[in-house]
């Protein structure tokens, strides 16, 4: 009986102690895992979409919630002046959820361009949609009031080939982000005023 | 026999070093190695999980009973990959994209369990510190011989820090094959071959 009471005791007092210093490392990382998590995965994309902007669409962000969830929106300025907005998006892919970073420029209603931040589609297939800078360039200075789609649904991009799913999710993850950015629009116009000063 | 402190140490280095003596955590070895700075990120990161979990596994091996030791071992082991798990994520995000699951799966390499089971649980704190010293540098050499075999050939460069240094120049043409999974069971293979005969006298 001893016996019995003590391993319970030794478990419970290593198991109690480690998850309380594993919290506190939780914690004091947190903010600085968020940073860099920003800075390899949706900095290269957000860096590739509002290239030439004047200023640090990192640091000039913004959160808003929208139902639940709370979403980043960065701000992309050009001389001087705010003028597309960026944020994340998922579309359904072939392996998973893509992600998928989408710039729209609101001074004049286009597509300013998109990047594929997250993924799991087959290496040298649907992946060609994060490592092809090809593919993603059709999507640069679409409208915004038609929905984007691959040429085999009537649309304008042609699909990489071999991985129509993972461009079909793509384009639905742009479609996805036209419709945030309307429903959003009255809120988002505020933060962005906000930038202009 | 009892061993020195310092024989403890070098014992890690050369005889008992893990991948190619024990042929112990060949998973990540396997794995990780397709660049000299990969196997060195996945070595550092085991040798801290080793080293820390060694030496509090020893320490509080008169309070441990012996019939939960193996779960108070994973407990241990299993908090300190997390600890090396969120660092890497908050100092190093490149290297955490590299290595990936990898460094979860620290916690079932089975030299760190080993350790823990046959030496640390037996013998003084120093004694089990500088043994999970040597086993853990002996397996981050073992990983950066390997990544050096492998992506010298496969890519013609090498990778130290984040960046590749070309060697061999534009008019080498990469062996693809040794960057594969395929290379690394060849190259260990050999390499397990060459420290054999360097050892038979």
């Amino acid at each position: 009986m001893n016996e019995m009471i003590k391993m319970v005791v030794v478990l419970t007092v290593l198991s109690s102690f480690s998850g309380g210093l594993l919290a506190a490392l939780n914690n004091g990382t947190r903010d600085r895992i968020a940073n860099q998590e920003l800075q390899f995965v949706k900095g290269p994309a957000i860096a590739s979409i509002l290239e030439g902007a004047s200023n640090d669409p990192i640091s000039d962000r913004f959160a808003l919630s929208r139902g639940e969830t709370e979403m980043s929106f960065f701000v992309g300025a050009f001389d001087g002046e705010p003028r597309a907005l960026v944020f994340e998006t998922t579309g359904k892919g072939f392996g998973g959820d893509v992600g998928l970073m989408v710039g729209l420029n609101f001074k004049d209603n286009t597509l300013m361009g998109v990047g594929v931040t997250t993924h799991a589609e087959t290496p040298g297939m649907g992946a060609k949609a994060k490592d092809d800078p090809g593919f993603v360039a059709q999507f640069k200075g679409l409208p915004l009031d038609k929905p984007v789609n691959v040429t085999s649904d009537g649309g304008l991009i042609s699909a990489i080939s071999g991985a129509t799913i993972t461009s079909r999710a793509v384009c639905s993850a742009t479609n996805e982000a036209v419709k945030i950015y309307k429903e959003l629009k009255p809120q988002l116009d505020e933060k962005i005023k906000e930038f202009k000063k | 026999m009892a061993k020195t402190i310092t024989q403890e140490f070098v014992k890690g280095l050369w005889d008992e070093v893990p991948p190619f003596r024990l042929v112990l955590g060949l998973c990540p070895v396997l794995a990780v190695t397709k660049t000299l700075y990969n196997g060195w990120g996945m070595g550092v990161a085991t040798t801290f999980v080793l080293v820390c979990s060694n030496v509090l596994v020893s320490s509080l091996r008169k309070v441990i009973p012996p019939k939960v030791r193996i779960a108070c071992f994973i407990v241990v082991i299993a908090s300190f990959v997390t600890v090396v798990e969120l660092l890497m994520q908050a100092y190093a995000y490149p290297l955490f994209l590299e290595l990936g699951i990898f460094i979860p799966l620290i916690v079932v390499n089975c030299i760190v369990l080993g350790r823990s089971e046959a030496f640390a649980s037996k013998k003084g704190v120093i004694a089990s510190l500088s043994d999970g010293l040597g086993i853990g540098i002996g397996f981050t050499l073992s990983l950066c011989a390997l990544g050096t075999v492998r992506e010298l050939l496969g890519t013609g460069g090498l990778t130290l820090y984040k960046t590749a240094i070309p060697v061999f120049g534009p008019s080498f043409e990469p062996f693809k094959f040794m960057v594969e999974a395929p290379g690394a069971f060849v190259s260990l293979g050999l390499m397990l071959c060459l420290m054999n005969l360097a050892g038979k006298k």
